[in-house]
């Protein structure tokens, strides 16, 4: 199985390196070639260059990839990659990382799968200060 | 008219106060602080600080009325795109225009349906091509909704057009001539006009044809 990961930081290098140790073959792209660096030991590809340039992308491998994940840190460059990796090389499964809620929850209703790590630490911190309280009452 | 424009750069500021002066009402939307004070002291309450690609931001400058208009007109080209889209998609505004500042994006546009652009860069660079005196098909306007463009070709003396009668060309379909200029005179384009070497013709064109139609006028 064939992924791309757009955005190498903390999380999409995470990622990679997991998918890789999977058996996964993976190919990371990132507008700073340093970011190499965060991946270690690294087999997989890695293309440097923005991920809006259509030939960056075409050559990470997009149009034969099973996977997709959008992870830069900017969430409308996230948004508009995701929907062109589904839209004009038909990825099958495009995941992208969106932190402000309420276009997370916009752009999950029209058909892009969205992570929002902000609405999940929002629910765990609300979570845990319950639980506490709830013990301390 | 009500329109919100986003991004008080040059564009958007020149363009908001334009609106203003014909009579529109107008929301402009700036992120930057001191830009946007900058605008609040010369336009006023029409002026509100935040990012317009935050749903609330859109909301308070009362994107859910609808406006008439959007204007996507920030310098970053995905912000333009995702403002047009929630515009268009989230609240039924009826047009949304979006600023392509990068013109390798122009497709990314097209593909995700915001097909109302308008790129500077491009349009310098039909300008440019347009007086450089050996050019081959030029690109004056495009209709991107419609699926027409406009073009001009100049007619050599070899070229295989040269000396043809309009109706006697082998157009392909889906092409039309408009008009022919000679000696700085248009005349519009008649079945019975007569093409000389030195002529610029102007035609209609469905986008994908331009190289058919290039080879019966240019060659």
């Amino acid at each position: 199985m064939k992924a791309v990961i757009v955005g190498c930081g903390r999380v999409g290098s995470s990622v990679a390196k997991a998918l890789a140790a999977d058996g996964w073959d993976v190919t990371c792209v990132d507008e700073d070639g340093g970011a190499l660096a965060r991946l270690g030991a690294w087999h997989g590809g890695f293309v440097t260059g923005h991920a809006l340039d259509t030939a960056v992308l075409e050559s990470a491998g997009v149009a034969d990839a099973d996977a997709a994940v959008v992870a830069t840190d900017g969430d409308n460059t996230n948004i508009v990659i995701g929907q062109v990796l589904q839209k004009r090389w038909h990825v099958p499964c495009v995941v992208v990382r969106v932190l402000d809620p309420a276009r997370a929850a916009f752009y999950e209703e029209r058909g892009l799968r969205t992570v929002c790590p902000t609405k999940t630490a929002i629910s765990v911190i609300s979570e845990a200060v319950q639980a506490t309280a709830g013990r301390t009452v | 008219m009500y329109a919100i424009v986003a991004g008080g750069g040059k564009v958007g500021s020149n363009v908001a106060r334009s609106l203003l002066a014909m009579g529109h009402e107008v929301t402009l939307i700036e992120q930057e602080r001191e830009r946007f004070e900058q605008l609040e002291a010369e336009l006023g309450v029409v002026v509100i600080q935040g990012d317009a690609t935050e749903i609330h931001v859109l909301e308070r400058a009362g994107i859910a009325r609808p406006p008439n208009l959007v204007l996507a007109v920030t310098g970053d080209d995905e912000d333009n795109l995702v403002i047009s889209q929630l515009a268009k998609e989230g609240y039924s505004v009826p047009k949304a225009i979006a600023r392509v500042n990068d013109p390798r994006n122009q497709q990314h546009f097209d593909l995700l349906g915001i097909t109302q652009t308008v790129c500077a860069t491009s349009g310098l660079l039909g300008l440019v091509e347009h007086e450089v005196p050996e050019h081959g098909l030029v690109k004056l306007f495009e209709l991107r909704r419609e699926g027409l463009e406009l073009v001009e070709a100049q007619v050599g003396a070899g070229s295989p057009a040269a000396g043809k009668r309009v109706a006697g060309l082998a157009l392909p379909e889906g092409a039309r001539l408009v008009s022919v200029m000679r000696g700085g005179v248009a005349e519009l384009a008649r079945g019975e006009t007569v093409i000389r070497p030195g002529d610029q013709v102007v035609a209609v064109v469905k986008p994908g044809l331009e190289q058919q139609l290039r080879r019966v006028l240019v060659g």
